[in-house]
C-alpha cells in the first residue's frame, strides 16, 4: 500500500501547496462569510427597524377603526411592492397583535389566525415576550432568540399614548444562506483560479526540488556492484543544503574509489610477494643439488678420462644447467649483494650500455639525470632497474619513437620515471604485468620486469605504471635509507 | 395575488385623481357615471375602452368616477356629484325615493344574481352560514345586497346576530377582497356576489380554486345602474338605449364579454322585492358596521 510519506517529493511538494492554498482559501472566505454575515444582520437592523415604524405608523388608523382588510392590505405591501424572492431583506412575516397579544392580523393567517394565541403558531414568541417585556414606547427591538433560526424585529403600535398593539416581522435567517452560498462559490471560483497558477508553480518548483534528490537517490541506490563516477551526479552547484549534500556525496565516492584502488594494490602487492616468495623458494632447493651437480662435472673434468664423447656429454650437460642456473639466479633476486654506492657515473652507464640497442631503433633519446653526489643505494640493483625499464621502453616503441628517461632525487628517495611512446599496455594485461611468465608478452619471457618488481620491492620502493595510447611511463621511488638521509 | 391586486388598487386611485379624480362640475356636458365594486373594477385597460364606447354612442364626454365603497358613490349621487351609477339593489331600494332605475344587467340570460357563502377550500365540512359559528368572518360593504344584507337576513331567521354569531367579522370593501381574504385564510367564510365570484372564476381560476361555494341564497335583482330623480327622461333614456344597444354590435359584445355579461335590459323595480323585504327586516337590528 503506498503510503503518503512514500510519495516522492515531485508529489508531496504540489500536495502540500494545494493543501496550504485551501486552508488560507478556506480561512479567508470563512472570515468572509462572518463580515457579510455581521454586514446583512446589520442592513437587516436598518431597513427593517424602518419598515416597522413605517408600517406601526402607517397601521394606526385601521386599528382605531377596526378596518381589518385595510390593515391586511398594508402588511402585504412589503411583499407586493416587491416579490416573495429569497432576498434577506424580504420579511417572511408580518404579525401584528392586539393589546392583550393575541394575533390581530398576520400575513399567515393559516398559520396565525386571527384571535389566537402567536405562541402556538410559533414557540419562539414565548421567549420573545420575555426578550421584549420592557419595551417602551416607539422603540423598535430586534430580537435574535438563541437557537432559534428566526430574526424578530418588534415594534409598538401607539396612538396617543396608548398602546393599540405590537407589530411583529419576522425574517429567516436562512434567507441569508443563498447570499452566502454565492460568496462561498466566488471563493471556490477564486480558489480554483488560484490552483491553476499555483499548481504549475508548485509543480515547476518541486520538480526542481526533487529532481537533484532523485538524481542523489537513484546515483546512491547503484553503489555497491559498481562506484558511479563523480561526474554523473549532475547536481547544481550551491551552498545550500542540496548543494553541500552533493558535494559531501561527491567526496564520498571519490573516498569510495580511492579505496577500492588501494585494496586493488593490496591485493597485488601481496600476489607479486607471494609468488615471489614461492619462486625464491624454489630456486634455492634447485640450486642446492644444481651447485652439486656443476661440482661434479668439474670434478669429473679435473680428474675423469679424456673420452671425447664424454666431455662433448658434460659440456652439453653444463651448458644445459647453467642456463637453469641464469634462469633461477634471475629469478632469485639477491638485494643483500655486496655493490659499492650509487654514483652520478653508475647512471651515466646504463645509458651508454642501453645506446647500442636504441641506435637498432632508430630510438631518440631523452636523457636526463640530476643526481650529481654519491647516494647510499646498491648501484648494483639500481643499475639493473633502470637498464630493465630502458630496454623494455626501447622494445615497445616503433622504429623512430621516443624514449625518454629521467633520473633525480629529492629530499627523501630517488626518482626514476621512464616513458616511451610506443603501444601502449592493454588494461586486461596491466592486471599481470609484473607477474614472471605471464601470459599475452609479445617477446620475452617477462622476468625483466618481475626482476625490477623484486629488487624495488626488497629496496622498500615503489613501482607505478602509468599507459596511454601515445605514452607509457614506468616510475619507480627508491627511498633512501635512513643513516644517509 | 396580493401584490396584482395592490398595484391595480394604486393604479386605480392614480388614475381616479387624474381622469375621474372629483367629479369635474366644469366639465360642460360630461355625463358622470359612478362605479362601484358590484364588479371587477379594477379592470383599467377595460374601463378605458368602456368609457370611450359610450362616449362615441351617446356623444358626450363621459367621466367614470370610481371609489372604494358603494357609500361614498352613494353620497356623491345624492349630492348631485354624479348624474347616474352602478350600484347595488341594498342601496338602492334605500334610496328609492332619489334614484330611477335605468338598466339592468343579464346574467347567464337572467337579470338576476344570488349571494354565494363561500368557505376556503379546506374547509369541506360547511354547508350553511350556521356552521359558522364563532369563527371570523368577511363581509364585502355594508351598503352590499349579496356580500352583507343578506347573510345579516339569513342569521336573523335563525335569531343570530353576526356581531355575537361570529368571533370577528369585518369589511373588505369588495367582493373580489372577501374572496382573497378567504383564499388567504385571513376569514373562515365571507358572503360574495355571485356575479363577482363566477367571473373572478374564469379570470383568476387558481384564486377562486382556494374557495369553495358552500351555500347560494335565492335570486335577487341583479346590481342595477340608475339614475338621479331629476335627471330628465331624454337623458336617462339615451343612456339605457346605449347600455341595452351594447349587445347590437361587435364593439359591445367585446365589452360585454370582458364583463361576463349578457347583455343589459331595461329591468323593472319589481325585481328589487326581495331585496327590499329584507332591508325592512333587518332595519333596527344593529349590523356591527364598523366605523369608516
Amino acid at each position: 500500500m503506498l503510503r503518503l510519506r512514500d510519495l516522492s517529493f515531485r508529489y508531496k511538494i504540489p500536495l502540500r501547496g494545494i493543501v496550504l492554498a485551501l486552508i488560507t482559501a478556506i480561512l479567508v472566505t470563512t472570515a468572509l462569510l462572518k463580515q457579510e454575515y455581521d454586514d446583512l444582520r446589520q442592513d437587516l437592523i436598518t431597513t427593517s427597524g424602518h419598515l416597522a415604524r413605517v408600517l406601526a405608523n402607517t397601521l394606526v388608523t385601521p386599528l382605531v377603526h377596526d378596518d381589518v382588510w385595510r390593515a391586511f392590505e398594508i402588511i402585504n405591501s412589503p411583499f407586493a411592492a416587491g416579490s416573495r424572492e429569497n432576498s434577506p431583506q424580504t420579511a417572511e412575516l408580518i404579525m401584528i397583535l392586539d393589546a392583550n397579544r393575541r394575533v390581530y392580523l398576520a400575513t399567515d393567517p393559516k398559520q396565525y389566525p386571527m384571535l389566537s394565541d402567536p405562541g402556538r403558531g410559533n414557540l419562539d414568541f414565548y421567549e420573545l415576550w420575555q426578550a421584549v417585556e420592557q419595551l417602551r414606547e416607539f422603540e423598535t427591538r430586534v430580537v435574535e432568540l438563541p437557537g432559534s433560526a428566526k430574526l424578530y424585529v418588534v415594534t409598538p403600535i401607539v396612538a396617543d399614548g396608548i398602546g393599540l398593539g405590537t407589530l411583529v416581522i419576522e425574517y429567516s435567517k436562512s434567507a441569508f444562506l443563498p447570499r452566502f452560498f454565492g460568496i462561498a462559490k466566488g471563493a471556490a471560483l477564486a480558489m480554483l483560479a488560484a490552483l491553476a497558477i499555483l499548481l504549475p508553480a508548485s509543480w515547476y518548483w518541486a520538480q526542481r526540488f526533487a529532481r537533484p534528490l532523485t538524481e542523489l537517490a537513484t546515483t546512491m541506490g547503484r553503489i555497491g556492484a559498481t562506484i558511479p563516477d563523480a561526474t554523473e551526479v549532475k547536481l547544481y552547484e550551491s551552498r545550500d543544503e542540496i548543494g553541500q549534500l552533493g558535494a559531501a556525496f561527491k567526496a564520498m565516492l571519490m573516498g569510495l574509489r580511492h579505496k577500492e584502488a588501494l585494496e586493488k594494490e593490496v591485493v597485488y602487492s601481496e600476489r607479486l610477494a607471494a609468488i615471489g616468495r614461492l619462486s625464491a623458494g624454489i630456486a634455492h632447493e634447485i640450486n642446492n643439488p644444481l651447485g652439486g651437480m656443476l661440482n661434479a662435472i668439474s670434478t669429473y673434468r679435473r680428474h675423469g678420462s679424456e673420452d671425447p664423447l664424454v666431455g662433448t656429454t658434460l659440456s652439453l650437460l653444463e651448458r644445459g644447467l647453467m642456463q637453469i642456473k641464469d634462469t633461477v639466479a634471475a629469478l632469485l633476486v639477491e638485494a643483500k649483494v655486496e655493490s659499492h654506492p650509487l654514483t652520478r657515473q653508475d647512471i651515466e652507464d646504463t645509458h651508454t650500455l642501453v645506446a647500442p640497442d636504441g641506435h637498432r631503433k632508430s630510438a631518440r633519446f631523452t636523457w636526463d639525470n640530476d643526481v650529481v653526489e654519491t647516494l647510499p643505494l646498491p648501484s648494483t640493483l639500481v643499475r639493473q632497474v633502470l637498464i630493465n625499464l630502458m630496454l623494455n621502453a626501447v622494445q615497445a616503441i616503433e622504429p623512430g619513437g621516443h624514449v625518454a628517461c629521467h633520473v633525480y632525487r629529492d629530499s627523501s628517495a630517488l626518482h626514476v620515471v621512464v616513458s616511451n611512446n610506443g603501444s601502449h599496455i592493454l588494461p586486461e594485461r596491466m592486471d599481470h604485468l609484473f607477474e614472471p611468465f605471464a601470459p599475452g608478452r609479445d617477446a620475452g619471457h617477462g622476468l625483466g620486469l618481475w626482476v625490477t618488481y623484486q629488487i624495488v620491492s626488497q629496496l622498500g620502493g615503489e613501482i607505478s605504471v602509468d599507459s596511454a595510447p601515445d605514452e607509457t611511463r614506468f616510475a619507480v621511488v627508491l627511498p633512501m635509507p635512513e643513516q644517509a638521509a | 395575488m396580493l401584490r396584482r391586486n395592490f398595484l391595480l388598487g394604486a393604479a386605480a386611485a392614480a388614475l381616479a385623481g387624474r381622469a375621474a379624480g372629483a367629479p369635474d362640475n366644469h366639465a360642460k356636458d360630461a355625463v358622470r357615471i359612478g362605479l362601484s365594486p358590484v364588479f371587477l373594477d379594477d379592470q383599467l385597460a377595460f374601463l378605458t375602452s368602456w368609457r370611450v364606447y359610450l362616449q362615441e354612442h351617446l356623444e358626450r364626454p363621459i367621466q367614470l368616477v370610481q371609489r372604494r365603497s358603494y357609500r361614498e358613490i352613494i353620497d356623491l349621487l345624492l349630492a348631485q356629484k354624479l348624474e347616474f351609477a352602478w350600484i347595488c339593489g341594498y342601496p338602492f331600494v334605500k334610496n328609492r325615493s332619489e334614484l330611477q332605475l335605468v338598466a339592468v344587467p343579464l346574467s347567464s340570460g337572467r337579470p338576476t344574481y344570488h349571494s354565494y357563502l363561500v368557505v376556503p377550500a379546506a374547509d369541506r365540512e360547511t354547508r350553511s352560514i350556521l356552521d359558522l359559528r364563532g369563527r371570523v368572518f368577511a363581509f364585502s360593504d355594508p351598503d352590499s345586497n349579496s356580500g352583507f344584507l343578506y347573510p345579516n337576513y339569513a342569521l336573523l331567521q335563525f335569531a343570530e346576530r353576526p356581531d355575537v354569531f361570529f368571533s370577528k367579522t369585518f369589511f373588505t370593501w369588495g367582493h373580489r377582497n372577501t374572496v382573497e381574504a378567504i383564499a388567504a385564510g385571513l376569514a373562515h367564510g365571507g358572503a360574495v356576489d355571485s356575479y363577482v365570484w363566477d367571473t373572478l372564476k374564469l379570470l383568476r381560476p387558481q384564486l377562486t380554486a382556494q374557495t369553495r361555494v358552500a351555500a347560494i341564497s335565492p335570486a335577487f335583482g341583479h346590481t342595477p345602474f340608475v339614475a338621479r330623480r331629476d335627471i330628465v327622461r331624454g337623458e336617462w333614456a339615451a343612456l339605457q338605449q346605449v347600455l341595452i344597444g351594447m349587445r347590437e354590435s361587435r364593439d359591445g359584445t367585446m365589452l360585454l364579454s370582458k364583463l361576463n355579461l349578457d347583455g343589459f335590459v331595461p329591468g323593472s323595480d319589481a325585481l328589487y322585492e326581495g331585496i327590499a323585504r329584507m332591508a325592512l327586516a333587518v332595519r333596527g337590528i344593529p349590523l356591527n358596521a364598523p366605523a369608516t
